[in-house]
Order: C-alpha cells, then structure tokens, then sequence
C-alpha cells in the first residue's frame, strides 16, 4: 500500500464558547490514499466540517497532526501558504458565496495559474482546458458568476481548484445546495476526477446516500468522533454502530413503500458539556451502565472499526457467520 | 361525491419580471382532501413554491393570478387582505423551508406561539399558554414551560423547526403546507419530523401538502404526488404508482438521479441540463429540450395532462414509457 496522501493524527480543535473550551474534534486518525474517495457523515455539530476546516489548515489544532504528502499542514496564518501546499485544496458548499461576483469566471480561474507563477496566456489557456474539463463549456469563461446556475457554479468553483492540479482534494458539502439533478452531477464529476487524476478526496456530507453512492470509505462522526468507519459497501449494508444504524434507517427510501423512516429519539448533546464514557450512550438503544464510563476506542469488527464495546463484544462472537453480502 | 378540502383548478400565475410577464404556474389542477398528505414535487423553477405562496395570497407584487383555489368550497381568490386574514393561521398554515426566518429572533417562544390563539381562538392568557406548552410537547420539545421562555436562538436547527411546526398549528389550521420544511435538516431529524406530520394528520384529520424535491421523503408520507416542471403538471397519481413505474420522462429522471445502494458504484444518471427559467420556457413541451424520448411534434405541440386508466394523470401524449413500465 502507497503512502496516504492526506494523515490526520489524533487530531483535536477546540473552540472558545463565553470562555470555555468547547472540543468539536476530539482525537481523530483518518488516512486518503490517492484515488481514494473518503466520505464524512454525521449530524449537524458532530465536527465533520471542522474537521474538513483542519485538515487543509484552516483550524488550527489542539493536538494530533495533520500531514500532507507527509509534510506538516500547518494553520493559514498571515505568511504565505507554504507551496508544497498548493496540492491541498478545498471546495466550499455554497458555489453562491465562493465565487467574487465582480469578475469573469476566466478570470477567477485563472488566478491560480498566476499565483503559481504562470504568465496571463497560460492561465487563459488552463481555464479554457479546465472549465471543458468540469462539463462547462469554454466560452463560460467570459461570463459572471451570477450567468450560471447553482450547479455549474459550483463546476466553475471545482476547476478553480484543479488549476493548482491537487492531489488531494477536501470538499465540504459541496451539493447540499444545489438541486436533485445538479447533484447528481456534481457528485459524478467529483467521482471521476478522483479516479482521472488519483485524486484523494474527503466529501463531507450530511446526505448518506450520496456519500453511499461515489464513497470508496466512509467515516461516521458523532460529537467530535469517529464512531464507525470502513468500506462504504460493508457499513452501509450492515452497519454496526448503533449510532450509525440508526442514521441508516432513519433514510426515507424513494420506492413508494409508503414507510416512515425510523426515528432516533433526542438531539445532539452540547459539546461544551459532553456525555462521560460513550457519547452516543445517553440515545443509544443498547446503552449499559458501563457504556456511561468507559471510553471507546475504535477496533475492528466485521471487516470494519467501531467504537462501541458492547456490540464489539457481541460482534467478535458473532463473527464466525459469514460476511453480508454486498 | 364529496368535495374536497381545497380544490386548484387551472392555476394560473403570472409574474413581473424585468423582460416583461412570465408564467410561473400554468394551468395547474389539484385536489387535497381532510387528513390526506398529497405531495409537489420538482426542481426549483418548477413552481412549486410560488403555487403555495398563490394559496395564501402572498404572491410578489404585480403577480396575476387567474383559476380556482377553493378551500371547502369557498373561493380564496380575490379575497381582500382583511378577509385572506381570517383565513390564514387559522384554516391554512405554513412551514417553510427557514425556522429562522419563520420564528421572530428576540420574541420568546411563547408570545410567538400565544399570539396566534388569542387572535384566531379567541382563548385566554391562561388558556392559550397551557395548549401552547401542550403543543411544545407535541412537536416533542423537552421542558416546556422552560422553552416557553426562551427564545428561538437558544434552541437547535431541529428543534427550532419543530417549533416553526408548532406555531404554524397553533390555531389548529385544517391544512398545512410544509415547503421544503425538512431539507435543511439532519436525516435523524427528518424521520421525526415526517413522523410528527403524520400523527398529526392521524390524529387531528389535518391535511398537508408537501413540497419537496426528495422523492425518498415523498414516499416516506405523501399518499398521491404532483410532478411539477416549468410552471406545469408533468405527472400526478398515487406516490407508490408514480415511484414504481414512472410514465413521464420527467419523474423517470428525477428517480434515475437518486443513488440506488444496489448500483454500487455505478456513476448516478443525470437528467443533462437544467430546468428552464422564467421567460425561456421552451415550445410545446416543456421538458422537451432535456428529454431523450423527444420527438419533433414534442417542440410544437402543447400537450394537456391526460388521465391514464390506472388513476394517474400524465401530460406526455407520445407516453414512451409505456411499454417499459
């Protein structure tokens, strides 16, 4: 196996609430390979996106580490990004906000050639090349931002950051705004750039089903943690957490059943206070006094980790039954 | 045959835009009866918000509206405000997409809950301050009389929604139109929430119409759906009919796009394009442009919703999909 692209080690952010110190990441190891599409599900406030915020440098960390190409990520301060950085690059949700509505679509792509070094005509040639690659054609580049729907915005937001040809790319919910068939697109074209270019790509998204979709591994957080993470197939199809069960069953499926999706019960606990031992525990269908105590760590079970020691327990047990399908 | 709770015949919505007057909603018909959940489905352009906004009269200034809103037989058109009043809050509400655009941000919870009773009801302080704790409990807020008290910032993205849901039912409205009302919010929280709207249709014979782009949402609570494209009914019928064997090229589309778990890995279909906007609404068919079926009469000829013999409504006259389905 080829060394990761992107390593995040034991890796914590803590932010500042009324003088308190609030934990949204707390102590999380994640590794992208090339080629390599990483899919980060939770609720709202499990840290998923300042996680993504961390991992190209734009938090800066309580502990653990970040490396890319195995050289520190270090936070974005008023230095210059160190430029064996430039192949870390992000793509925000909101394709209305990221783009400067005062400047042609040419033009904002083609800064990234500039600041790399390359002369005007060679970065109006890339953003020709790189707008056709992204689907859009090359006369967009004499456009506006606002001349562009929600999806081909975010299409003009994607060759921006091709242009400093990544090898690792962070996208942190990148079609939550955007509409069913621009969806689709999007999350297709992020999949084949991955595999074109053997890209290493984090997707941040609270729509499972996408992340189900084009996710080669995805990673299930819970209030600053990863509570399952493993082959999209493997946890999708049997997922073993119980928190990650319970985020699965709660998708209302397309197949005019007429089923109500299963409710889990309560909200996110604050982070500022969480529950001690296991932080699912105070929902959690399977909880026990010892969940109330001990910390979980990630270990395997069933061709994936989880942290959860009761169903750890169970699950080496039963793990003389053949693997499920899929 | 007994009339239904609303009844929408020939919608018709015309907007002011800067290139002149463009129709929002084209002759659009349908029908919800009490305690029934019926859902609107489609890309946004598609109408389907500005078809809500025509239910309580709060169309943009300059917009025209001709056709029928009927609710229990009595026509909301041309309603003046003070009468349209009267009717909103207390016989139609609405949940939209935003709770914090829904919920005033430096009025506690409870004067935004109360206000609505006393007005509509004609209840007491006292009165209209318990049902308000008993509508929190309801829509499942821990500690009500606590939250009472508070204020919307001091409360969850989900549990602001739940009380949006909370006042838009404050005065027992017979028909909620819930617009998008769970897009924003976490799967774990959609599921109570579409679990709270069909309780509440069990138990109260309230009626919903939902509006959503989410067929997996669609199917989950609404009993007959309405694709809309363009301003225009593309197919309407039983949700279970509509999602097991599409018959417009549309909702085929709209299916086709939604990642399948047994097609793993395989690239999701898009439909190519995308939705036309106001004042470039193409010829003849609509969807035509996008549509792989299309032939050359779908660019001239204007098709007209057609009832099929299963029940289902269909506005493409060449019907490729029948034989497939």
């Amino acid at each position: 196996m080829t060394d990761p692209v992107l390593q995040l080690s034991s890796v914590a952010v803590e932010y500042r609430r009324r003088g308190r110190r609030v934990r949204a990441v707390d102590g999380v190891d994640l590794s992208v390979a090339r080629g390599e599409i990483v899919g980060l599900v939770g609720e709202s406030g499990c840290g998923k996106s300042t996680l993504a915020r961390a991992a190209v440098g734009l938090e800066p960390l309580a502990a653990g580490s970040v490396t890319f190409e195995g050289r520190p990520v270090t936070p974005l301060g008023r230095r210059r990004r160190p430029e064996y950085l430039r192949g870390l690059q992000m793509i925000v949700q909101d394709p209305y906000e990221s783009l400067n509505p005062r400047r042609k679509v040419g033009e904002i792509v083609a800064d990234g050639v500039r600041f790399a070094g390359g002369s005007r005509a060679e970065g109006v040639r890339r953003a020709a090349e790189l707008l056709e690659r992204v689907g859009l054609p090359a006369s967009a580049a004499d456009s506006y931002p606002h001349e562009f729907s929600g999806g081909q915005r975010q299409r003009i937001a994607i060759a921006r950051t091709l242009v400093a040809r990544p090898s690792c790319l962070i996208a942190d919910e990148p079609i939550s705004a955007l509409d069913a068939s621009a969806q689709a697109q999007i999350a297709n074209l992020l999949g084949e750039l991955a595999a074109d270019a053997d890209l290493g790509l984090v997707l941040v998204s609270h729509d499972l089903s996408v992340i189900r979709q084009v996710a080669d591994r995805v990673a299930v957080m819970y209030l600053g943690r990863i509570v399952e993470i493993g082959d999209t197939g493997t946890v999708w199809d049997s997922p073993r957490h119980p928190y990650t069960e319970a985020l699965v069953a709660a998708i209302p499926r397309a197949d005019g059943a007429g089923v109500l999706p299963a409710d889990l019960p309560g909200d996110v606990p604050d982070p500022a206070s969480p529950p001690p031992g296991c932080r699912f525990h105070p929902r959690c269908p399977l909880a026990r006094d010892s969940c109330r105590e001990l910390d979980q760590q990630l270990a395997p079970v069933g061709g994936r980790e989880i942290a959860c020691h009761v169903r750890s327990e169970s699950g080496s047990a039963a793990s003389a039954r053949p693997p499920v399908g899929g | 045959m007994t009339e239904p709770l609303l009844k929408v015949s020939e919608l018709t919505v015309t907007l002011p835009t800067r290139s002149g007057y463009h129709k929002a909603v084209d002759g659009l018909s349908f029908a919800v009866d009490t305690g029934e959940v019926i859902g609107i489905a489609g890309e946004s352009g598609s109408g389907k918000t500005i078809t809500a906004l025509a239910l309580f009269g709060l169309l943009p200034r300059g917009a025209r509206v001709t056709g029928s809103i009927r609710l229990d037989g009595a026509e909301l058109l041309g309603l003046t405000s003070k009468q349209l009043r009267a009717i909103r809050g207390r016989q139609i509400a609405m949940v939209s997409q935003d709770p914090a655009a829904a919920l005033h941000p430096i009025l506690p919870i409870g004067t935004q809950l109360t206000e609505h009773m006393r007005h509509h009801l004609g209840v007491s302080k006292a009165e209209a301050r318990s049902r308000a704790a008993g509508l929190l409990e309801t829509v499942r807020i821990p500690d009500p009389e606590q939250a009472l008290r508070s204020y919307p910032g001091q409360f969850s993205g989900g549990m602001r929604q739940r009380i949006a849901i909370a006042v838009a039912l404050a005065a027992e409205p017979r028909l909620l139109v819930a617009d998008e009302p769970t897009t924003a919010l976490d799967v774990t929280v959609q599921a109570g929430m579409l679990r709270l709207l069909d309780r509440l249709r069990q138990e109260r014979g309230m009626a919903v119409i939902v509006i959503t782009h989410d067929l997996g949402v669609m199917s989950a609570i609404a009993r007959r759906l309405c694709v809309m494209y363009a301003g225009r009914l593309a197919e309407a019928g039983p949700t279970a009919q509509l999602l097991a064997s599409p018959r417009h090229p549309y909702t085929r589309g709209l299916l086709d796009a939604l990642p399948h778990p047994e097609r793993k890995n395989a690239p999701l279909v898009s439909i190519g394009g995308s939705p036309p906007s106001l004042g470039r609404i193409p010829d003849g068919c609509p969807f035509h442009p996008r549509c792989r079926y299309a032939r050359a009469s779908c660019a001239t000829d204007r098709p007209e919703p057609e009832p099929l013999a299963d029940g289902r409504l269909l506005t493409c006259p060449p019907d490729p999909l029948r034989a497939v389905s």
